[in-house]
């Protein structure tokens, strides 16, 4: 508690943590707070530059900007969470599978990461939505693809040095079976690091799934998305800036607060973690 | 030095595999009939069973991976459905533009990390260091995709220094596309030679050449400054692999004729052997940089190749 409360006061932290909480409140109750239906039309008003009505305009379709901004964090968090969620779950189980049974396990999975890990991430979750379709659950499972292999990698190397210790031994004397050493007494041990992966990830899923969507391979419209509406913005350039500025906006400050947040629970929860990233 | 390229060469041998692999597999990948995607929906039925018999879909599957990898060896990679010609005659008019581009952008992160990195490790903790840490901190945060459109309506649009889109005007269409792309290596960069260098002036060959009458700019400049090049460089080298996939954004943002466009493009159009070797080239150029960078990386720091 005496840690969180100087991390409080870490001026990024704090930013970090408010920039989050928006984030989340935002996509939560963007029902409530969007001021406007972000699917609603009025094409006699399309991009309209911001007014009092509308404080960040309206898009080509006559759409406003701030509502479609707001439904959009949802859909930026979702697959930020899912992907994840699902990401860490698969790479700690394979990780911790690896690093504590070794053998031919290991090899085989270890070869499988340097393989994942030579190819660039972003070209094989575009190849993936490429032949699988763009698609929100697409966008997820490419993403996931490439994101547990980190996970995955960092468990292993924990396990490794965690299977060692004598108190994994007397688990192993006392009978306990390998599952229940694991998820009992080697797990609780590296999670640390994985917490602070993953809030890390989440804003590389963000801004990746904003990428992908941005070439036209992620969320399909009318959803509204961060990176699609960048997407649909670029063709009005000079006429309609704000279709450029504000969702890009959105996206800059979601990751930076993301980062900042990532950065400060490296200091709470593992300070050695930063040399080892 | 032998020894070691050959070691790293035979690491490359199974992820190169790897990767012809994965590639192969992405049109097994396709839902439903790959054939009929392709296609489409109302295509008769002998349509379909030429596009299956053009992809060598009705073979076994082992004879269409062997039968890949033995094109794939011999410079065939396929031929393109929309235009009927080898795919790589297409590869080979964009390659070009793309490593243009990466070099262009190398050189704009060069040209803005090296002063800001080497003022913000002699003036650590002072304002300039603190302007020159902000800069990098917003250098990696701004998404490409938002950095470039702001570019354009900046300095294409609202003054008309450099065109929207395009490669037709030479130099000055390289600018805002490498300015694009150069901004987040060179925040990666300015962090790192700050860091690299700050280190290196603590050391103690620097304080001794101090005290020996050695002026401070020159005891910066030509006794830490190479040392803590070292890792700066293999950075750069590596970095210059992702630039290649950081392309695949840029060139959509301003129209590149390169081969990230190229790969969106067949995406579009659904043009999947246009699309595999797209992937191929890019990945493989890919860790084909990145060994070079490997190799580099033990040409300046010969303590590398003995671990």
């Amino acid at each position: 508690m005496k840690r969180f409360k100087s991390l409080l006061r870490n001026f990024a932290f704090s930013v970090g943590l408010i920039v989050t909480v928006a984030l989340v409140v935002a996509a939560i109750a963007a029902p409530l707070l969007a001021p406007f239906d972000p699917n609603a039309q009025d094409t006699s008003r399309r991009l309209e530059a911001p007014s009092r009505d509308h404080i960040l305009g309206l898009d080509e379709l006559g759409r406003d900007v701030l509502s479609r901004i707001l439904w959009g964090a949802r859909v930026s968090l979702r697959v930020g969470f899912s992907v994840v969620f699902l990401a860490s779950l698969a790479g700690i189980t394979l990780g911790a599978i690896s690093g504590y049974f070794g053998g031919s396990v290991d090899t085989l999975l270890m070869r499988l990461t340097d393989i994942l890990l030579a190819f660039p991430g972003i070209l094989l979750a575009i190849a993936l939505v490429a032949v699988l379709g763009p698609s929100l659950n697409n966008v997820v499972l490419a993403l996931v693809t490439i994101g547990w292999v980190a996970y995955a990698r960092l468990v292993r190397g924990q396990v490794l040095k965690v299977r060692e210790m004598e108190y994994v031994t007397a688990a192993k004397a006392l009978g306990a079976k390998s599952p229940r050493v694991i998820v009992l007494h080697v797990l609780p041990n590296v999670i640390n690091p994985v917490v602070v992966m993953a809030t890390l990830g989440l804003a590389g899923a963000i801004l990746s799934e904003a990428a992908l969507s941005f070439l036209g391979l992620g969320v399909q419209p009318p959803t509204p998305s961060w990176g699609a509406m960048l997407s649909s913005g670029r063709r009005y350039l000079g006429e309609a800036n704000h279709l450029t500025i504000f969702p890009g906006a959105a996206i800059m400050l979601a990751v930076m607060g993301l980062n900042f947040l990532g950065d400060g629970l490296i200091d709470m929860l593992d300070p050695k973690y930063r040399k080892e990233m | 030095m032998t020894q070691y390229i050959i070691r790293r060469l035979a690491q490359m041998i199974p992820i190169t595999f790897g990767i012809l692999t994965l590639v192969f597999s992405l049109i097994h990948l396709v839902p439903g009939d790959p054939a009929i995607q392709i296609a489409g929906e109302n295509a008769r039925p002998e349509d379909v069973r030429q596009v299956r018999h053009a992809l060598g879909l009705d073979q076994p599957l082992g004879r269409q991976y062997l039968n890949y990898l033995t094109s794939v060896l011999h410079g065939d990679l396929g031929r393109s459905f929309q235009t009927n010609e080898s795919v790589a005659v297409q590869i080979r008019q964009r390659y070009p533009a793309t490593i243009e581009l990466a070099f262009g952008s190398m050189l704009v992160a060069l040209l803005v990390a090296f002063p800001l990195g080497i003022i913000s490790a002699i003036y650590r903790g002072k304002w300039i260091d603190n302007v020159a840490r902000f800069f990098a901190l917003i250098g990696v945060s701004m998404p490409s995709f938002w950095f470039g459109p702001l570019l354009i309506i900046a300095f294409a649009i609202n003054h008309q220094w450099f065109p929207v889109s395009g490669r037709d005007e030479g130099l000055k269409s390289l600018v805002l596309p490498a300015l694009t792309m150069g901004l987040a290596l060179s925040a990666i960069l300015t962090r790192m030679i700050r860091v690299s260098l700050a280190d290196e002036l603590t050391q103690l060959y620097v304080t001794t050449a101090i005290a020996k009458g050695v002026t401070r700019g020159k005891a910066i400049f030509r006794h830490a400054l190479k040392n803590a090049l070292i890792p700066v460089i293999t950075v750069l080298a590596l970095q210059f692999g992702s630039l290649l996939t950081g392309a695949i954004i840029t060139e959509q943002i301003f129209s590149w004729p390169g081969l990230g466009r190229l790969l969106i493009d067949s995406i579009s159009k659904r043009d999947y052997p246009q699309v595999q070797a797209s992937i191929l080239v890019i990945a493989l150029t890919y860790i084909f940089v990145n060994f070079a960078s490997d190799l580099l990386y033990g040409v300046v720091d010969p303590r590398i190749k003995l671990e």
